[in-house]
């Protein structure tokens, strides 16, 4: 393990911590709105500030996700997206940028494709990390092994109602970052947020003991949300339907959807440096 | 290791698990404890005796089908008369067994999917009898299909509330409560209709419905005076065979599931999961799907809805996987003909579901012989299928010319 090259991921926020600032995730669907423009919307993202790119591999059945991101992902689908696919997308990101890339996609597709096959392909791709969000804890024995020996980092999620004693045992396998759910539903926006998040962002914080980076999604679109999320003690933060929500507005054509989308990075980049 | 003690850790050999967001860990761990305790509990065991006997219409008979034996010849035919219970189908079992759950559990809401309506109409009984509050999911397009149950549902006093998403059928209705139970996981009780889902769902279900596996048992030494030679029950997601087979596993009894075969198994429309499926994780258990390579989950056929499920129960996957039950298909056509024959025969209308069962015993009666018996549990009754069999009729008479 010594000799080990250091994950892209923990590069990226190691860097980006010791700069007293915060990250921020951007999420996309690979696939969306078509294979072509979903390249360009990678780069405006990264362009605007995203430090980490999550690229969604859209599955048939996303429990996890609301209604914006299922969208996405059917008309993905639709347009024959595939995680070899999707794969050859984050290897053309990767080309042009040297952002961290993380997958996320449902268990059914990496298992169908097997667990090594899946991971090793990633791998390959450029994809740096992995989140598959019904993939628990005690199921995760295979997918741990195999992404420890390709030094991919399996990054798990937690929720606010996951009892101290599973936080902890679940801080001690996740790699990259640990992922807060920051809310009771699915992804999508959200106007407002609870105390309950807030306490959640606290008490997971304090579970972690520096063990690995806390980033906190689901339902942030803003900056103001960006702030009390990272005031709370994120490290750092994921948006994902806002950034769907305005391919879907768009209606000015191409450019004037990609400079929404840089610009909404930009402004959100904004919120996660230190005041 | 005796079949009966399955699941250990929540899995049938490889198969069922637990593959869920993290939010719905602890409701599952909490319904786990809930439903362990309430299974030793004398008092929950006397109120859901006093239920199923007083409200569902339990103990069913076990009627011998003479005409339809002397017909097909070969073994006798016995069918468990589960489409008489109250609702008409064997789904009330489950629903009783889990509102009462609910409401020990101290759950003021009760949400649950439904297919064509069979499962969400039992669910609607067992609430308004216990004084639940309750909300059914169900596919937009299964609505327009069924609308008479939509309505019957709402009669019963449940919210009914369309999906819109994916496929718009019964896949996608289990999709949008899972989701409903991960916004709201603290006061929600998720009533699964079948022996699929994380565990503990495919655990209780199973132990509710197997009251049909316990009769049958029973009656069979008073009817047969000894055991069946053969057992068949037909397989959606599984939850009346599962019942009607339990009793069964670590005996000697042939034991079938019958799959739906739709337009034949080469057609690729048809629900046959474990005839012609692989393996997966679908609804937060690994088990076998209907999936294209990629493993995107395929759209089903069957022309009995409550068979057009692309998924089916673990401890299928795992009996099929030891062979302990044979697993077959029978196609929309033989069901419908099957159909006719017993109502013909035996003034009895069974659930197109149940049809795929008849016909598969009708099939095999005369491989066993006039000495032989074998079971056929009648999982629902077929008012609800009339209308489409009319149809179906119609359109094969004038496709044949």
């Amino acid at each position: 393990m010594g000799s080990r090259r250091e994950n892209p991921i923990d590069t990226r926020l190691r860097e980006i911590m010791a700069r007293g600032e915060h990250a921020l995730i951007g999420y996309m669907v690979a696939g969306y709105p078509d294979e072509r423009t979903c390249l360009d919307v990678a780069i405006a993202m990264i362009d605007g500030g995203v430090d980490i790119l999550e690229i969604g591999i859209p599955f048939s059945d996303p429990i996890a996700d609301g209604p914006t991101i299922q969208r996405a992902s059917y008309i993905a689908l639709s347009n024959g997206i595939t995680p070899l696919k999707a794969f050859n997308i984050a290897k053309s990101i990767k080309d042009a940028s040297d952002t961290p890339l993380v997958a996320m996609t449902y268990y059914n597709i990496v298992y169908r494709l097997g667990v090594e096959r899946f991971i090793a392909m990633a791998k390959e791709h450029g994809i740096d990390g992995l989140i598959v969000p019904d993939l628990t804890y005690e199921e995760a024995d295979d997918a741990i092994r195999v992404a420890h020996m390709h030094d991919m980092d399996l990054i798990f999620l937690v929720a606010p109602n996951t009892s101290d004693e599973r936080l902890n045992m679940i801080a001690g396998v996740s790699k990259g970052f640990l992922y807060l759910v920051s809310v009771y539903g699915t992804t999508g926006e959200r106007d407002r947020f609870y105390d309950y998040t807030t306490n959640a962002i606290r008490r997971v914080k304090g579970m972690i003991m520096g063990r690995v980076p806390l980033a906190v999604g689901f339902g942030i679109s803003r900056k103001e949300h960006a702030r009390v999320m990272i005031d709370a003690g994120a490290d750092a933060i994921v948006v994902g339907s806002a950034f769907i929500n305005l391919m879907e507005k768009s209606k000015d054509g191409k450019d004037s959807m990609l400079i929404d989308i840089r610009q909404l990075a930009c402004e959100l980049k904004q919120a996660t440096r230190s005041v | 290791m005796r079949l009966k003690h399955y699941p250990i850790d929540g899995r049938f050999g490889r198969f069922g698990g637990r593959y869920v967001p993290e939010t719905l860990i602890p409701a599952l761990e909490e319904l786990e404890k809930a439903y362990m305790d309430a299974r030793d509990d004398k008092d929950f065991k006397k109120d859901l005796e006093y239920y199923l006997k007083h409200y569902a219409g339990r103990p069913t008979q076990l009627y011998h089908a003479k005409n339809l034996s002397d017909a097909v010849g070969g073994a006798g035919i016995y069918l468990k008369r589960e489409d008489l219970l109250h609702g008409g189908a064997h789904k009330i079992n489950n629903t009783i067994g889990q509102a009462l759950l609910a409401r020990r559990m101290g759950k003021e809401r009760v949400i649950a999917e439904t297919g064509a309506g069979q499962h969400g109409v039992a669910t609607a009984m067992a609430c308004a009898a216990l004084g639940l509050r309750c909300e059914i999911y169900m596919g937009a397009k299964d609505a327009e299909r069924q609308r008479l149950n939509v309505f019957r549902m709402e009669l019963l006093g449940a919210k009914v509330n369309r999906v819109y998403s994916g496929s718009q059928t019964l896949k996608d209705a289990i999709n949008e409560a899972l989701r409903d139970w991960i916004t709201n996981v603290k006061n929600t009780y998720y009533l699964l209709g079948s022996v699929v889902g994380p565990h503990p769902y495919p655990m209780m279900v199973r132990d509710f419905q197997s009251v049909i596996g316990r009769e049958i048992r029973k009656q069979c030494m008073n009817v047969i005076g000894g055991m069946p030679d053969a057992i068949v029950a037909c397989v959606g997601g599984g939850s009346n065979a599962m019942g009607t087979f339990y009793e069964f596993l670590d005996s000697k009894v042939d034991l079938y599931g019958v799959e739906a075969g739709g337009h034949g198994l080469a057609s690729k429309e048809h629900s046959a999961t474990l005839c012609a499926g692989s393996e997966g994780v679908l609804h937060g258990m690994l088990t076998y799907l209907l999936q294209d390579e990629n493993g995107q989950i395929m759209d089903t056929h069957s022309i009995a809805a409550g068979l057009d499920y692309p998924g089916v129960g673990p401890e299928h996957a795992f009996l099929k996987s030891i062979e302990r039950v044979k697993y077959v298909s029978v196609t929309d056509d033989e069901a419908v003909d099957a159909f006719m024959n017993l109502a013909k025969y035996e003034g009895i209308i069974p659930a197109l579901e149940a049809a795929h069962a008849v016909a598969y015993t009708m099939r095999i009666a005369k491989d066993y012989g006039n000495d032989a018996s074998i079971v056929v549990t009648l999982s629902g009754r077929g008012d609800k299928d009339v209308e489409v069999v009319k149809r179906y009729l119609e359109e094969r008479s004038s496709s044949h010319g």
